[in-house]
């Protein structure tokens, strides 16, 4: 709601506010890469590169003022976690707390491809019960 | 198991798993940043007082009593809910209440503590917002628990209830007073 408030108003004083003085195309394509890996926390489904919200434009000038500082990227990202935590970043760390959002896709996998092989096996020994008979379960199966 | 239950199985799975996540978003707000900051000290900072630009107050000023640092600002709609409740509730605290104007007008704010009343024991100002990034802030309200010896011991993020003051904040600011006693 706030956001799409914000992006409203973005359009007109997006453009005119947020100008970053960059030296050359080299320092700009590192902020934005940079800053499409961060998170914005007021519009938490943007990246800190496309945010309108004015936290967002604080931050990335903050950003900024470190690359100037020659502060590497993943310094800034350490600065940025130690005050806004892993929330900040796109691509969470692998560790103890996030072991489940990193590999929790593949547990669901492998549980699929159980059920899957539990499946077909069983299938396979009704029909080798049953050989010439249809099983009545598949008639079930004709779609 | 009959194998035709499987797919109502897998249904039922999918069914409480969301399930879960209704019922766990009604009592924990997703949006909320969990502040790394809790248990630290908290950021050093001087900032001017709103009132008078000229003084500033800072972190080496507020040491040595816990006080309650509450993000806010005139452009905050939910923090004009929050208002009457530290206007009501403040100071039953007990401790010092400090107002944190957080990327606002300074007559904005003045106006707005002067319509609605001010529970603030004292208002500083941070227009260009770099202490709240110290802090961790996010927006407004928010507000900060911060005990004598400068660690912030607590955050809440969105308008304080009169819950939130009885259940979270009371029993941590009287082990605060316990263990400074």
């Amino acid at each position: 709601m706030v956001c799409a408030l914000l992006l409203a108003l973005a359009t007109t004083a997006f453009a005119a506010v947020d100008p970053l003085p960059f030296k050359d195309r080299a320092e700009e394509l590192r902020f934005q890469t940079l800053t499409k890996q961060l998170r914005c926390l007021v519009c938490q489904n943007e990246s800190l590169n496309d945010s309108a919200a004015p936290l967002a434009a604080d931050l990335r000038r903050d950003v900024f003022e470190q690359m100037r500082a020659g502060k590497s990227d993943d310094e800034i990202k350490t600065w940025l976690t130690a005050r806004y935590s892993d929330f900040v970043l796109y691509d969470p760390p692998l560790r103890g707390g996030t072991w489940l959002l990193w590999f929790g896709p593949l547990l669901v996998l492998l549980g699929g491809a159980a059920a899957v092989f539990i499946n077909v096996r069983r299938r396979a020994q009704a029909a080798a019960a049953t050989p010439l008979a249809r099983a009545p379960n598949d008639t079930e199966d004709d779609w | 198991m009959n194998a035709r239950l499987l797919p109502l199985a897998g249904f039922l799975l999918i069914a409480a798993l969301l399930g879960f996540g209704i019922w766990w978003s009604s009592s924990h707000d997703p949006r909320a940043v969990p502040s790394p900051l809790i248990d630290k000290p908290a950021p050093t900072f001087a900032l001017p007082l709103l009132a008078d630009p000229d003084k500033t107050l800072g972190s080496a000023d507020l040491a040595g009593q816990p006080y309650l640092l509450n993000v806010f600002a005139s452009w905050c709609f939910a923090c004009r809910d929050e208002h009457p409740i530290l206007m009501r509730e403040g100071k039953r605290l007990g401790i010092k209440l400090v107002g944190f104007n957080y990327k606002d007008e300074p007559d904005d704010a003045q106006r707005w503590l002067a319509q609605y009343g001010d529970p603030y024991d004292v208002v500083i100002a941070d227009h260009p917002g770099k202490v709240a990034i110290d802090f961790g802030v996010t927006g407004a309200p928010e507000t900060f628990l911060v005990d004598g010896s400068g660690v912030i011991r607590y955050k809440y993020i969105s308008p304080i209830t009169p819950e939130v003051i009885d259940k979270e904040l009371l029993p941590r600011i009287a082990a605060m007073k316990g263990a400074a006693r």
